[in-house]
């Protein structure tokens, strides 16, 4: 069995901040999906309150660099598939904040033609397998993109996504064990912002530690730091590389916090002020400008220019999104078979 | 005497109810206890009975409702919470392969008396996945009894008649109705399950639905009153057993009918009472039985799609006209 990471429990360590670890260009590109995700996800949530977007609205904010990190240490053959808490990690595999927003309002230009709404982006394009509803589902459909990666005997793996609530749902033991057992070529990645709903990582387990689930299949496991895209790129870079050599699966606990509540209508009354604000002091966006600056990775000038492009990106997203029309009803029933003469009942 | 409640005080009402009446009856699922229920159905229930016997549980369906099972094969009187029927796909094994065949495959050695609640159907924008309707799912199994109703004073009779009744239960409630009100009488009541009830008397043409779309159905016969088409329109309240009698009473006295029905038109429950109307009311009909169905298709999120996707007024008027051959 290759080496098992027993991580300190604390992974907020802090990082000396005077010698930039990574190429500049490594920096500005966290940076600036970061700041994108960021953006898009407060203008998703104005557009909510104004109607525009509806159903279940579940943001990323707090949890940009998990996204951030993970799409720096794969490639874009590589496939990643998510839970509903997603446009993130869709925005994070190049789907354009155009198609993301344009879903959100229900539009025929959204990234599934607005089928799918908030909880369902897919893109076959950038192997994003989407954003799935059913909480854990997506982990053994993840284990299978992997088996179908080794079967046909690429090199790419499966990055597969969840939540710590997810991580309690049988359908994880049963995935890990076979994927250990068949030495699948799949990336566990479990987000933990520490909270399922009301219910905090406290209260689903005796196991709090979630990485540690890993340890009952021999599958090596750590848990990293998710307010740092660096962390975040070093944890997954390190678990590609065991993965890539064929030795199978790895687990990352990545551990991260989101802002806001579960959903739009969640107030979040679970959980204490400070304890937001203590990951707030942490935020990704802040601190990767900040360290950016501060060691002269790249100039002031450079940072609001990329504020600024953003920006006009989202806006421009919102406007595509407001002109674009609705689909036709008569879409319903298109997509539901691949038989083009599938007869449907309509009485 | 009765007060004006919305439908999640109403069941909440029942549960509590029957817990005061029972310690053996306890509720268990996601977000029950401290979050007071995703849909806040079981509000307050935490403070009065504890956290032994209001649970809150893991993202884990399958797991807890087979110790559902399990605790009601022993002895307890569960009552499971999903938070939408959706997730209890996920335990459809513990309800289908255990809970309904216990008594049967132990051959009467052990029941398993146990409710398994929670909304079933489409509450606007949710897409594919959230949206779907239940009943003639498990309507479906034997073993099971399945109860759809939304009226807050029925859902409450109902749910007290559920816990107490020493078969499996799947009761299906509202996302979108939790909030609906209606008059509940004070007091203790049941109601009794397999027991449709005439919402409306009429004489042209039967109108049977269940769950939200009675609201639909009763929307229609108001319009169609306005035109002086005089429609009966009934609440299933329960699925299974499926109250057959009071459905061929009335279309023997309208000899017309439209079935209102969110399930999906193949196998639905509108598929069951076309079946039950052309065999034993045959004689008595003018037309062809008639349903309003979700579409034939997955929902999607777009609100045009919903649109088409949806029963609504304007669907079952044009089906009623139809049945009375007038052009729309
Ligand atoms: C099988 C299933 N059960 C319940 C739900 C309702 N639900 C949606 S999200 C959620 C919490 C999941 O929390 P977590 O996995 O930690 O992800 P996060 O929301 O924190 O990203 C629940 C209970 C669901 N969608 N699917
Ligand atoms: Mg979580």
């Amino acid at each position: 069995m290759d080496t098992v990471v027993e991580q300190k429990k604390k992974t907020t360590r802090s990082r000396k901040s005077s010698k930039p670890t990574y190429s500049k260009e490594m920096y500005l590109n966290w940076y600036e999906m970061m700041f994108r995700i960021r953006k898009f996800e407060e203008r998703a949530l104005l557009m909510y309150g104004q109607q525009k977007v509806r159903g279940f609205c579940h943001v990323y904010i707090g949890q940009e660099a998990v996204a951030a990190g993970i799409e720096a240490a794969i490639t874009p053959e590589d496939a990643i598939v998510t839970a509903y808490r997603q446009h993130g990690t869709a925005i994070g595999r190049g789907l354009s904040t155009n198609a993301c927003m344009a879903e959100l309002f229900g539009k025929v230009t959204g990234a599934v033609k607005g089928k799918g709404g908030s909880m369902h982006f897919f893109s076959a394009d950038h192997r994003y397998f989407g954003g799935n509803g059913i909480v854990g589902a997506q982990i053994p459909i993840g284990t299978g993109i992997g088996f179908a990666e080794k079967y046909k005997g690429t090199d790419k793996l499966c990055v597969t996504m969840f939540g710590d609530g997810a991580a309690r749902q049988g359908a994880l033991y049963e995935s890990f064990n076979m994927a250990m057992n068949w030495k699948l070529p799949v990336l566990y990645i479990c987000e933990n912002n520490g909270y399922a709903m009301g219910t905090s990582v406290e209260r689903t387990s005796n196991v709090t530690d979630l990485y540690k689930v890993g340890h009952a299949f021999d599958m090596p496991s750590e848990a990293i730091d998710g307010m740092s895209p660096e962390s975040v790129y070093e944890g997954v870079k390190k678990a590609v590389e065991h993965i890539r050599s064929g030795k199978g699966p790895y687990f990352l606990e990545i551990r991260t916090y989101r802002y806001k509540g579960h959903s739009v209508s969640d107030p979040a009354r679970y959980r204490t002020k400070e304890e937001v604000q203590e990951y707030k002091d942490r935020d990704p966006v802040k601190m990767t400008e900040s360290k950016i600056l501060k060691d002269k990775i790249a100039t002031a000038e450079e940072i609001a220019a990329i504020k600024d492009m953003i920006k006009k990106e989202i806006d421009a997203a919102v406007k595509f999104a407001e002109e674009s029309p609705y689909p036709d009803p008569a879409d319903l029933f298109e997509d539901n078979y691949t038989q083009a003469d599938y007869p449907f009942i309509v009485d | 005497m009765s007060r004006e409640i919305a439908l999640r005080d109403a069941l909440n009402e029942a549960m509590t109810e029957e817990m005061r009446r029972d310690e053996l009856v306890f509720l268990m699922g996601e977000e029950v206890a401290e979050y007071n229920g995703a849909y806040k159905v079981s509000k307050g229930m935490l403070d009065e009975f504890g956290a032994k016997r209001v649970i809150d549980t893991p993202i884990a369906e399958l797991g807890f409702a087979g110790i559902g099972v399990g605790a009601a094969m022993n002895g307890l009187r569960p009552i499971v919470e999903f938070m939408t029927w959706n997730f209890a796909i996920l335990a459809f094994d513990q309800i289908v392969n255990n809970a309904a065949k216990t008594l049967s495959q132990s051959a009467g050695n052990f029941k398993c008396p146990i409710v398994f609640r929670g909304p079933s159907g489409a509450a606007g924008q949710l897409a594919q996945q959230h949206s779907q309707t239940f009943e003639s799912w498990m309507a479906n199994v034997p073993g099971l009894k399945v109860i759809s109703c939304i009226d807050p004073a029925d859902a409450k009779g109902l749910l007290k008649s559920a816990i107490r009744d020493d078969d499996p239960i799947c009761m299906m409630e509202s996302e979108m109705l939790y909030g609906y009100k209606g008059l509940v009488p004070e007091g203790e009541y049941l109601t009794p399950i397999g027991v449709a009830a005439v919402r409306r008397e009429g004489t042209d043409v039967t109108i049977v639905s269940f769950n939200k779309m009675m609201l639909t159905a009763l929307e229609a016969a108001d319009e169609l009153a306005k035109e002086g088409i005089s429609a009966e329109v009934i609440d299933l309240r329960t699925i299974r057993p499926l109250d057959h009698e009071t459905l061929v009473k009335s279309v023997k006295k309208t000899n017309r009918l439209v079935v209102v029905d969110e399930s999906w038109p193949f196998a639905g429950v509108s598929a069951e009472i076309a079946y039950e109307i052309q065999k034993y009311a045959f004689d008595y009909l003018d037309a062809p039985v008639t349903r309003v169905n979700a579409a034939d298709t997955s929902l999607p999120y777009a609100p045009t799609l919903v649109e088409a996707y949806m029963p609504n007024p304007a669907k079952v008027i044009k089906a009623v006209k139809e049945v009375m051959y007038l052009n729309a």
